[in-house]
């Protein structure tokens, strides 16, 4: 292997696969060969066996539409705010010297500490799972956005000047397009984040969900179903993680060699 | 009235933790007439980027002033148009994008940006890469790119920061020549900085040389060579002159600048 050295797109989608066989394989001789007990993690037919009952029996479909309803909404409201306010940051200084020091604080604030809170002031409504994302997305993406738009090269915008442009073309016109990429890029990740909170909030206080399936699934024992809400999670967050890249190709040709 | 006038411009920079503070540039004055083409040669680090950037608004002096058509220059504006050495093409933009940066920013009107923008390509040579990213041109491109867009803007006076610095040998001279012949033909006021004395003395019509840190004007050498000037201007005795003369008055300066360096 030469490093750095690109591999061939038939190669890399074998190689990507190849891993999720093996570690199936892996599963698969742990629980069937006996190693594992089976009330501690259930082997993988069982979970497909599960899944399948939790899916036309249990009405888990709508589970999953209320858990990705409740990640999307919260995400949006965080983004649709903590985007501005990013390259308010990012482009003017006094703005950052305002805010810049509580986003910072607020950002090690760990969401899931809010929840008991959030459950006294907003009540087991839908109302605290959005306010569970929102804390746990906004903040993290108010500074990533700032630090992007802050790192706009200082040349180009030299240019910009000496080509004319206003203050306001400044951010229009350099600051912002210079600093897409980048912002899209933090959306991706922390849309990733924001799955992980809405999962805690839905194992506390909740009455739909695959969090709360996951804790049912939990007081009996059904290692399955546990399994597979969490494998239905990584199949919801890798095709989202898809079309945000292929949205991002699409959008910022330029930033691609 | 000259097109520029430097008037006693001089550039401390504030010491960095606590150390003394640097005098980049003493007093300096320099006047630019009308259609003139002169070349600042000075040794590196002896302050005539700063004396550019100070010209283009982009710095501004700890004393003294720059007039532009006798009205003191404040920061920077569409009038003085200015090619850096860094590839600062908006990497977003297309070639024709990039040339329209300063036409849609003074707001005219789509169809008269795409006619400036078509006559600017084809003067700078690059038809057919009207839509290319920066990231797809060689380094050469690039450049003719960032002189076609400050040109569209029709600025009083164009600034150039060796624009050619990190090109190759070869491409230099190209773009010299292609330089020159838009200078030729349009006459355009020109205030280009470079530490090559070849470049220098093919294409400007007035050399100032500057002295080592701090840097101030040294001399003044007007440049007699007939225009228009073909490349093998370079290989005339009069040529071999101004080079020789050239030569002595910067070596005397490296040698100052390499010793405050040692």
């Amino acid at each position: 292997m030469t490093p750095l050295k690109p591999v061939s797109r038939g190669a890399k989608v074998a190689l990507g696969i190849a891993f999720f066989v093996l570690f199936l394989a892996a599963w698969a001789i742990a629980t069937f060969g006996g190693f594992v007990s089976k009330t501690f993690l259930a082997d993988p037919l069982t979970m497909a066996e599960s899944g399948w009952r939790l899916l036309t029996v249990h009405g888990f479909l709508k589970d999953i539409g209320i858990t990705v309803w409740r990640v999307v909404g919260g995400f949006l409201i965080a983004a649709a705010i903590g985007v501005p306010l990013g390259i308010l940051m990012g482009a003017y200084k006094p703005i950052e010297a305002f805010f810049e020091p509580f986003v910072s604080f607020a950002r090690y604030l760990p969401a899931s500490a809010f929840i008991p809170l959030l459950i006294l002031w907003a009540g087991i409504g839908e109302a605290q799972k959005l306010m569970v994302i929102f804390i746990g997305s906004f903040f993290q993406i108010v500074l990533m956005v700032a630090i992007s738009v802050g790192a706009t090269r200082r040349d180009l915008v030299e240019a910009a000047y000496t080509l004319g442009a206003s203050a306001g073309g400044i951010v229009r016109r350099v600051l912002l397009p210079s600093s897409a990429p980048d912002i899209a890029e933090t959306l991706r990740l922390v849309l990733g984040w924001a799955w992980t909170y809405v999962i805690v909030a839905e194992l506390i206080g909740a009455s739909s969900g695959i969090g709360h399936m996951i804790t049912d699934s939990q007081a009996l024992l059904d290692t399955g179903q546990i399994i597979f809400g969490i494998v239905v999670i990584g199949v919801i967050g890798l095709v989202s993680d898809y079309l945000f890249k292929t949205l991002n190709q699409r959008l910022f040709p330029w930033s691609l060699a | 009235m000259s097109k520029l006038a430097i008037e006693g411009v001089s550039r401390t920079f504030p010491g960095v933790r606590g150390g003394p503070p640097t005098r980049a540039l003493e007093p300096t004055a320099l006047t630019v007439e009308d259609n003139d083409f002169i070349c600042i040669l000075g040794p590196s680090g002896c302050g005539k980027s700063t004396l550019l950037r100070i010209v283009a608004g982009l710095d501004s002096p700890t004393a003294g002033r720059v007039l532009l058509d006798g009205a003191p220059v404040a920061g920077p504006g569409p009038d003085r148009g200015m090619v850096f050495q860094s590839y600062t093409l908006f990497p977003w933009l297309t070639v024709r994008e990039n040339i329209c940066f300063g036409l849609r920013e003074k707001g005219v009107t789509k169809s008269e940006q795409d006619r400036i923008a078509a006559h600017y390509i084809e003067r700078v040579g690059l038809q057919g890469f009207e839509g290319h990213y920066p990231k797809m041109l060689s380094g050469g491109m690039q450049q003719r790119t960032a002189l076609a867009r400050a040109l569209a803007n029709d600025p009083k006076i164009l600034l150039l920061d060796e624009p050619f610095g990190a090109l190759d040998n070869q491409t230099r001279a190209l773009m010299q020549e292609l330089l020159l012949g838009i200078w030729e033909a349009d006459r355009k006021t020109v205030l280009f900085v470079t530490h090559d004395i070849d470049e220098a003395i093919f294409m400007a019509n007035r050399v100032a040389v500057m002295t080592a840190r701090p840097g101030r004007i040294k001399s003044d050498v007007r440049i007699g060579l007939p225009h228009p000037r073909h490349y093998t201007v370079k290989t005339t005795p009069e040529f071999s002159d101004y080079k020789a003369r050239l030569t002595e008055e910067i070596r005397a300066e490296s040698i100052k600048a390499a010793a405050m360096a040692a």
